[in-house]
């Protein structure tokens, strides 16, 4: 066999069976891998999971992916600051089936009143089916009904308020606001459904009315507050946003979620950067053993490299046959450490418990039950990094393993 | 431990230098990893629990029973005004202020909105709550009982008032009576926290009192604490001092902010999560590392053990060893970690995304980490535990040389 170009066949052998002389050091370190990567994954799957959890809690109690405003309502959510239904373009490019979903929905601070309690809260005028799709408080409905039509005369409160209220279903509720010329406005309402949010903050603030209902009392006609829009994929709402802004007259303003909450979106941008910073972290504790490994591998085999060498094998082949002992080793580590991450990581996607820390999460903006999220994304940058990294610093050992001198290194017990 | 041993141990840690700086270097990453991410935890939960608790709580509340769950006005402490009087003269603070909270419409001339009114006592509230020393535009709130009435910027900018412009609130008193008041605005404060600045509104305690027939009645008395460890010991105090109050209760921040003490511990279970990675990952290093040395070393054991040595002096041979290693990785890797650590406590530290997250959560915007003693010994202090157990196993096989065999190993 000519030793200067040995057939990679042959070389994947030797390295093969290299790795395993002293397999308790290469179980050690396979040991090490394995858990250095299962970390990275499982880790990253579950803070990914809650800023998943985060966003979409988020985006709902916008909600919305885009939303249009009259330009001072943002600032001051007053029913002064009212903008006509949309009409002619806007109307036509917000119904283009393009759009997933849209409502136009009144939003105003008012008192509501039981016989016993008062609370200030956010009033929501809305059209019942769209809002159902959109923010899906149907479901959330734990007692009586969601509002029927847009001009249905009930009232839709949380199950919190209702406490807080000492107020139950079927009671009458008093709500207070004023209308366009700083008027108190107010009317009594029956409950007609309780609702229960997965943020309970929610629960005591937001309460629904019929649109029509709101805007007859508000002395309203058909002004409303806001139009919300949702996307097929909160992460790629550009191409609606600047088809809806060219169909909207300038007086309004338009608003995409991440400009609407920064926090969300700092949010999902700071995960992309801890994700690869977690990985790098974890590696570079790796890469130690991985060099300490490797450097004992060829000191041990000092002799036995030297004689190669004498034999007529190339400096180069030495550093390839070294890289390619620990590409396999990285290989099988990663293999099982991926493994490691699957089985865990699968059976904790029903979602985690973590009531425990219930009002922590609420504070982050998260609900109690956290579902972890593996994305093929996360689990590519994990190996190429291990892969990539990994082989990097097993030039060091290799380049020195083929810098010895035959005849120095035959000699050396 | 003789002084021969020791030599011994440290001679033997250097044959291989390469190895055992490498392992050591595994430590020393970690260690100032730990020592860095230890220190900034620290600091900015301090920091997390002071801004919030200054800002409004207080460290400690006495409350109406059932107040802290369902706070209806009914729920009220029969003459408020006495018990903190009381307080303060007993305990020998003064930084305690009563209150009382109550719910109306507020209109001025161009806009209403429903908000939360709070009675505080002028003389004392400065002394519990951040919120007075932020007022941007005019001043605090003076005497007791003038009609005057300090609110958060952005709910001036809502109301459309400024200094001097009144504004009249409507809403029910504690006998169900029609509660009704003109106050000036004297005030407007900024604190930066969104929520405080939308929905605030205070005036005095006495004048409150008056306007929702209250009588002497309140919700709320807040202490503050010199130091949040004294929390604990005044909630005692002030349980002794109430014993024969009926009906009250002496809450402690954890109860009054669970939230608080929730998000931290989410935090720190994910942390910690993290850092026992790295000590795993630091501890295979040293399992490696030191199973290699007893394996090489199998044919030296067998005459050291020949010449009389029995195998518990080699294995604490071994496990003095690690523990030399351990120290090393310790002392630089605290040091490494203590000068980048205090470099960022003196610069401060930010990262993108972080003012975002830091309206959130009553932070600066620009972090410090805390060097304490604990947080510079608490993560290398289990990597050097973690290094010496990994080491058992190594020292351990030690006990299964047989001397001949071991002698004839090649």
């Amino acid at each position: 066999m000519n030793i200067t170009h040995m057939p990679f066949k042959a070389m994947l052998t030797l390295s093969w069976r290299n790795l395993w002389r002293n397999h308790r050091r290469t179980l050690i370190m396979l040991a090490a891998i394995s858990v250095g990567v299962w970390a990275m994954i499982f880790m990253t799957a579950l803070m990914r999971g809650m800023v998943d959890d985060m966003l979409h809690q988020g985006i709902r109690n916008l909600p919305g992916h885009i939303q249009i405003h009259h330009p001072d309502f943002r600032d001051d959510p007053s029913v002064v600051n009212s903008i006509a239904s949309p009409g002619g373009e806007l109307l036509r490019a917000l119904n283009d089936p393009g759009t997933r979903q849209w409502t136009g929905r009144v939003r105003v601070p008012a008192i509501i009143s039981s016989e016993r309690e008062s609370r200030g809260i956010n009033l929501l005028g809305v059209e019942p089916r769209a809002e159902s799709l959109i923010t899906g408080i149907g479901e959330q409905i734990i007692e009586g009904r969601f509002l029927d039509t847009v001009d249905d005369r009930g009232i839709v409160i949380g199950a919190k308020l209702a406490q807080r209220l000492e107020t139950r279903l079927g009671k009458r509720v008093v709500i207070m606001s004023q209308d366009p010329e700083n008027n108190i406005a107010d009317r009594g309402f029956r409950i007609v459904g309780i609702y229960k949010a997965k943020l309970p903050g929610l629960e005591e603030i937001n309460v629904y009315a019929a649109r029509g209902t709101l805007q007859k009392l508000l002395k309203l006609d058909d002004r409303i507050s806001e139009i919300v829009i949702i996307d097929e994929d909160f992460r790629d709402v550009e191409t609606l946003y600047q088809k809806i802004k060219a169909a909207m007259p300038d007086t309004l303003e338009i608003k995409a979620w991440y400009e609407l909450d920064t926090y969300l979106n700092s949010m999902l941008n700071m995960m992309d950067g801890f994700v690869l910073v977690w990985i790098i972290i974890i590696f570079l504790a790796l890469s130690f053993g991985l060099v300490n490994t490797l450097a004992m591998a060829v000191f041990e085999r000092t002799r036995e490299i030297g004689l190669i060498q004498a034999l007529g094998m190339r400096p180069g082949m030495i550093v390839y046959q070294i890289l390619l002992e620990s590409l396999l080793l990285l290989l099988i580590g990663l293999s099982l450490g991926n493994v490691l991450a699957l089985v865990t990581i699968i059976p904790l996607e029903s979602g985690m418990d973590v009531s425990a820390v219930a009002e922590g999460m609420a504070m982050m903006g998260a609900s109690s039950v956290l579902y972890p999220n593996l994305t093929l994304d996360d689990m590519i940058i994990a190996n190429v990094v291990v892969i990539l990294l990994g082989t990097l610093t097993a030039i060091f050992p290799a380049w020195r393993a083929a810098k010895l001198d035959p005849v120095q290194a035959i000699n050396t017990t | 431990m003789s002084n021969v041993a020791l030599r011994l141990a440290w001679r033997n840690l250097w044959r291989y230098k390469r190895r055992t700086w490498l392992t050591v270097g595994a430590m020393v990453f970690s260690n100032s990893l730990l020592v860095f991410s230890i220190s900034l935890q620290f600091g900015s939960y301090d920091m997390m629990i002071n801004n919030t608790l200054q800002a409004f709580s207080g460290h400690i509340q006495v409350q109406h029973e059932g107040y802290l769950d369902d706070p209806k006005m009914r729920y009220a402490l029969d003459d408020v005004g006495a018990i903190a009087a009381q307080l303060r003269n007993e305990l020998e603070l003064q930084n305690i202020s009563a209150r009382v909270a109550g719910f109306a419409l507020a209109s001025s001339l161009d806009r209403s909105y429903g908000l939360q009114i709070l009675g505080v006592e002028p003389t004392f509230e400065p002394l519990v709550s951040t919120i007075p020393g932020l007022v941007k535009q005019g001043r605090y709130l003076q005497k007791d009982s003038d009609e005057e009435i300090v609110i958060g910027s952005v709910l001036a900018r809502n109301l459309k008032v400024g200094l001097g412009d009144e504004i009249t609130f409507l809403g029910s008193g504690f006998d169900d009576s029609f509660a009704a008041g003109v106050v000036r605005v004297v005030g407007i404060f900024e604190t930066g926290l969104p929520d405080l600045d939308r929905s605030m509104a205070q005036i005095s305690l006495s004048y409150f009192q008056d306007a929702f027939a209250m009588q002497k009645r309140g919700h709320s008395i807040a202490i503050r604490a010199n130091h949040i460890d004294e929390t604990y010991q005044l909630q005692q105090r002030i349980k002794t001092l109430l014993a024969n109050q009926q009906g009250l209760v002496v809450l402690d921040w954890e109860a009054l902010q669970p939230g608080l003490k929730q998000a931290i511990q989410a935090d720190m279970t994910s942390a910690w999560f993290m850092y026992i990675v790295l000590i795993v990952l630091v501890a295979f290093s040293v399992l490696n590392t030191q199973l290699m040395s007893v394996l090489e070393r199998t044919r030296e054991f067998g005459t050291m053990m020949a010449l009389g040595l029995n195998p518990g002096n080699l294995s604490r041979l071994v496990m003095t060893e690690t523990l030399m290693m351990s120290c090393l990785g310790l002392v630089l890797g605290v040091f490494i970690g203590f000068l980048i650590t205090w470099y960022l406590s003196i610069a401060g530290f930010s990262y993108p995304g972080m003012e975002e997250m830091a309206v959130k959560f009553n932070l600066p915007d620009r972090m410090y980490p805390s060097i304490t003693f604990l947080s510079l010994m608490l993560g290398p202090g289990i990597v050097a535990i973690g290094s010496l157990l990994a080491a058992i196993y190594p020292a351990l096989r030690l006990y299964m040389l047989l001397p001949i065999e071991a002698m004839r190993a090649a």
